[in-house]
């Protein structure tokens, strides 16, 4: 695990919001290695969010360089950037974000829609990926039939079913209370143990961070602490007991 | 073709969610097609008939009719004094290289009488070319010949409402002897009906006799070889005109006129009379096509509308499916699907409904129909090119949405 997944070199951001400048990012550099879990925490307005859309590739940096397993992806067209959201990164986020009135097994086949996966084996691909969360016997649910911890499984199926290296999960227990949280982050455990994602987790729950190997703190668009947790604390229990 | 299908997969449950949201917007492109292939329908019927009518007088066919005469400073119109003859008709055949056939008529009103039945009719006496000429052959029995025309036989052809009129149902025309002017004739046929010309008149109340038989033992004649008409025919219809400059060129000398003396005979070409009333029908049927096709255009309007409105609704969908990788295309092809397929199955629910209404009206308003492939086809396809021309600006928005918005849209 010494190779580099991320990194990022002297990344600025900054919008222009009518005459006022803001700089949402300010150099920031930093290195993620593969198989790695990360907590990105700050307050809203630190820069943590912009930061996690950069690194989704939903978003350009102003200045500065992103290399995603050794590409520099930062200056690529938005089509290149949708086929490496396609083909490299899981997308989890707070609410959720399932197509209503489609169901489990087509919002997991989503992502299959738009990669080379043949039209034959795409059923098969979602049905394993909602095994593997945990949801088989529910692909034909809609997401209103679904508690708040099985849509974010499904959701956490999608992100998982084109094989991603990277995981983003945007606040993904935010919308659930403590036990369903627990059981999400353990599902990002064991993906990281058992497939070696590497996963990046925004959040401003210390607890959450608990689970993280690595925790790195925004304030004002800047890093301001890098924390290596070398015990990991990361089992379901001690985050059990911590909340 | 994965994405494809996918799209339209995606496009189908979109329009079936919301079901009634679809069917309002496709019943604009409904009413649209419906109405554009009813008013063809009705256009095309309406000048097929009217052409039929004119063609039923002869194909090819040119009239020349005596008149515009001017004796002592009074004009009289076509067909006022006979100034035409034998030897012109025979000159035509003979001098005009364009002219096919000719005949000539004399006619006049008879009553003709079978056992206790008696008409009154048209009787004309021209030469057996009359069936070439006016391309009108006998239905039951055979026409006369030229033997019958050279003897003077006394045989006779009825037309299809002289023959209904005198003959009861069941009873043979063909061999009965009727008599016109107290003179006995052989009815050797019946000729094939023709139905009214474009004027109204009843082209079958007429009898048919050789032109010999005409002039020398019914009708007599004022003049010896005076004709009331002359038809004369060409090949084809490209040949009309040169035909009619030849004959007028030949009659005009014939009758020995002075260069810039009045002709004593009109030349009628009844391919103009056609085109004359073709190109009205088309001119009706291009004015109903244009009120029509607003129909379809507010149809696409109305899809456009309603693209507009679900693009908004579903920009978090849209930001979803950039999120997991969809790129600008899949989008907006995505939306084109959806809308062309909305206006296409307006569209082909339209030509159904057309086709049916096109049928309803024959039946119940009689009004004679002619359904055209091209103006069912067409306006399906035309109601597509609604649905991509007006569902590529809102595919187009959908296309172009920032992802990290469109997630974050509620």
């Amino acid at each position: 695990m010494d190779h580099s997944l991320i990194e990022v070199r002297d990344l600025w951001k900054v919008y222009q919001l009518g005459d006022v400048e803001v700089q949402a990012l300010r150099d920031v550099s930093l290195a993620i290695a593969s198989g790695e879990i990360v907590a990105v925490m700050g307050a809203s307005g630190s820069g943590k969010s912009t930061f996690m859309n950069i690194i989704g590739c939903l978003d350009r940096p102003t200045r500065g360089t992103y290399r995603l397993n050794g590409t520099d992806v930062s200056t690529l067209s938005s089509d290149d950037r949708a086929t490496i959201r396609n083909h490299q990164i899981g997308f989890v986020f707070q609410n959720f974000n399932l197509i209503p009135r489609t169901s489990a097994i087509e919002n997991v086949e989503l992502p299959l829609f738009y990669s080379d996966v043949p039209i034959g084996r795409q059923r098969q691909r979602a049905r394993e990926a909602l095994v593997a969360v945990g949801l088989s016997g529910r692909e034909h649910h809609l997401p209103n039939q679904l508690s708040g911890g099985q849509q974010q499984r499904v959701a956490i199926a999608r992100a998982l079913v084109n094989q991603p290296s990277l995981l983003l999960a945007d606040e993904p227990t935010g919308n659930l209370d403590t036990q369903t949280s627990i059981e999400i982050l353990d599902i990002f455990q064991r993906l990281n143990r058992e497939h070696g994602i590497t996963v990046v987790l925004v959040t401003h729950e210390p607890d959450i961070a608990t689970y993280a190997q690595r925790v790195i703190t925004f304030r004002d668009g800047q890093v301001v602490s890098d924390v290596r947790q070398p015990s990991a604390v990361a089992t379901a229990a001690g985050a059990a007991a911590s909340a | 073709m994965k994405l494809f299908r996918m799209t339209m997969r995606t496009a189908l449950r979109a329009l079936r969610r919301n079901k009634m949201r679809s069917a309002l917007t496709m019943l604009g492109i409904i009413i649209g097609v419906a109405a554009v292939i009813t008013m063809v329908s009705i256009g095309q019927g309406a000048d097929a008939a009217v052409q039929k009518q004119i063609l039923s007088l002869g194909t090819n066919l040119l009239m020349i009719v005596p008149g515009a005469t001017t004796a002592s400073g009074v004009r009289s119109g076509w067909g006022g004094v006979s100034t035409l003859t034998v030897g012109d008709a025979e000159a035509i055949l003979k001098e005009c290289q364009t002219v096919a056939n000719v005949t000539y008529i004399k006619r006049q009103v008879v009553q003709v009488v079978y056992g206790d039945q008696n008409w009154s009719t048209v009787a004309q006496g021209s030469t057996p070319s009359f069936q070439k000429v006016r391309t009108w052959g006998a239905a039951a029995g055979s026409f006369y010949t030229e033997r019958d025309e050279e003897t003077a036989n006394r045989v006779v052809l009825l037309g299809q409402t002289v023959a209904d009129h005198l003959f009861g149902p069941g009873e043979d025309p063909v061999g009965a002897l009727v008599r016109i002017k107290e003179v006995p004739f052989r009815v050797v046929g019946v000729l094939e009906a023709k139905g009214q010309t474009a004027w109204g008149q009843d082209q079958d109340d007429v009898i048919v006799m050789p032109f010999s038989t005409a002039v020398r033992r019914v009708l007599g004649t004022q003049f010896v070889g005076s004709v009331d008409m002359v038809f004369a025919s060409t090949v084809s219809t490209d040949e009309l005109a040169e035909a009619t400059n030849q004959i007028t060129t030949l009659l005009h000398e014939r009758h020995h006129m002075q260069p810039n003396q009045e002709n004593d005979f009109t030349v009628r070409n009844l391919n103009d009379v056609a085109k004359a009333s073709e190109s009205a029908s088309q001119v009706m049927t291009s004015l109903l096509l244009s009120v029509a096709s607003i129909s379809l255009l507010v149809g696409g309007i109305g899809i456009m509308n309603i693209l507009l409105v679900s693009v908004t609704e579903r920009t978090r969908e849209i930001g979803i499916r950039m999120a997991v990788g969809a790129k600008g295309r899949h989008i907006l092809l995505q939306f084109l699907v959806e809308a062309v397929m909305l206006s296409m199955v307006g569209g082909v629910a339209g030509a159904l409904l057309g086709v049916a209404g096109a049928q309803l009206i024959s039946y119940f308003a009689a009004w004679p129909t002619l359904l055209s492939p091209v103006a069912v086809f067409g306006s399906v396809l035309f109601s597509g090119a609604v649905g991509v021309f007006f569902g590529f600006y809102p595919a187009r928005k959908a296309a172009r949405l920032d992802p990290i918005a469109a997630l974050r849209y509620e």
